[in-house]
């Protein structure tokens, strides 16, 4: 076929384009995502039973926002990295300010502690499950985003991919924030952002391999 | 630039034709090596700048977004290649010469009738009866007994597994 029969063909394809594509795609995927993982975690896990006194805890609200804030993160991301010629820009900053601020607070209160509670802060009573939890929870986010995404046009499809496990990680994290009771900082640091991290990088692996257009 | 986008198809067809000279002249340059590879190519990223139009915001400069898939499909294509090969992408950024020839269309290596062939009667039949036949959406739903929408919904589904095939030609 010659190129010019193929701009005919092209041409004559009328189908209406829907405008913001891209954000409203992934908001649907994330809004499923969302709902599936709070389905999940109450009907698995269960919200904590004295949710009305800890949201009266600064540290509830340090474990809530912070997995709000890389889930996003990961959508405006994932929004920017699905168009072609759009690169990331400053948005790693978005990422970066809250987790960064995390490991900051949790150094702090691993240096103000004495010696004897310092692995009480760190592996609570619950470090086996809490990263797996997140991971799990995170899957149906994970999945819609990814589909959402091949319905896109990322030209870094590892990076686009990382980015939809961010937005699913955090989104995991945050709902999985209302069950679990852990309120040290260190913990936190260490196993919220391990289960964050692990659809991160499926992402970024599912990605380079899946997404292709 | 954007009318074509709003659904005015002459503007539309314009639009496509302006930039199938862009991609020529952008794919020419970097792909030197493999002269027989660039209609190809054009062809293949007009049909992603198509398929995946709905990617593209006004806010954003057309060419920014134009040439970041051409990149995108020439990184495919060269991975595609052996490693080896694409070692020797040639970057001579001086060969602006190359350019004039540019509005000509070239032959493609690959015929995308040919693909079409593999289409389902579903996808294929629109596409041939609209466009390489001429007929209107009207006249075709009446010749092959579908109604107006599928056809429309025919010719776009086709579009899109038309790029499917291209991609699994390749690998």
């Amino acid at each position: 076929m010659k190129t010019d029969d193929l701009l005919d063909l092209l041409a004559s394809d009328r189908a209406a384009v829907p405008r913001n594509a891209a954000a409203r795609g992934l908001a649907l995927a994330l809004s499923v995502g969302a709902m599936l993982a709070a389905g999940l975690m109450v009907l698995f896990y269960g919200v904590r039973s004295d949710l009305t006194q800890a949201v009266q805890l600064p540290m509830f609200w340090v474990k809530l926002l912070v997995p709000i804030a890389v889930c996003t993160a990961g959508f405006v991301q994932c929004h920017r990295l699905a168009r072609p010629g759009v690169g990331v820009g400053l948005t790693w900053l978005a990422m970066a300010l809250p987790l960064g601020g995390l490991w900051i607070l949790a150094a702090a209160v691993w240096q103000a502690a004495p010696a004897s509670e310092r692995s009480g802060l760190v592996w609570g009573n619950s470090w086996v499950t809490c990263s797996v939890s997140i991971a799990a929870l995170s899957l149906p986010a994970f999945v819609a985003g990814l589909l959402a995404l091949r319905q896109l046009a990322p030209t870094r499809r590892a990076g686009a991919g990382a980015a939809v496990g961010a937005m699913a990680g955090g989104l995991a994290a945050g709902v999985y924030a209302l069950h679990c009771t852990e309120l040290a900082a260190p913990f936190l640091a260490v196993w919220y952002v391990a289960g964050m991290a692990v659809p991160v990088a499926f992402g970024a692996l599912l990605g380079q391999r899946y997404i292709r257009w | 630039m954007l009318l074509g986008l709003e659904g005015d198809p002459d503007a539309y067809k314009a639009l496509l034709k302006r930039l199938s000279g862009y991609l020529r002249a952008f794919l020419m340059r970097r792909l030197q090596g493999w002269p027989d590879d660039v209609e190809d190519l054009v062809q293949e990223c007009l049909l992603a700048v198509h398929n995946k139009r709905h990617t593209y915001q006004p806010d954003q400069p057309l060419t920014a977004w134009v040439y970041a898939i051409a990149r995108y499909k020439m990184i495919d294509l060269l991975r595609s290649k052996s490693a080896r090969e694409a070692l020797h992408e040639p970057l001579d950024d001086e060969a602006e010469f190359l350019a004039d020839s540019t509005a000509q269309t070239g032959e493609a290596m690959r015929d995308l009738n040919i693909l079409l062939q593999t289409l389902p009667d579903r996808h294929r039949l629109p596409i041939q009866h609209v466009k390489l036949e001429g007929y209107s959406v009207a006249e075709a739903a009446r010749q092959t007994g579908m109604s107006e929408s599928a056809i429309k919904v025919g010719v776009h589904r086709g579009l899109k597994a038309l790029a499917q095939r291209i991609r699994s030609t390749r690998t």
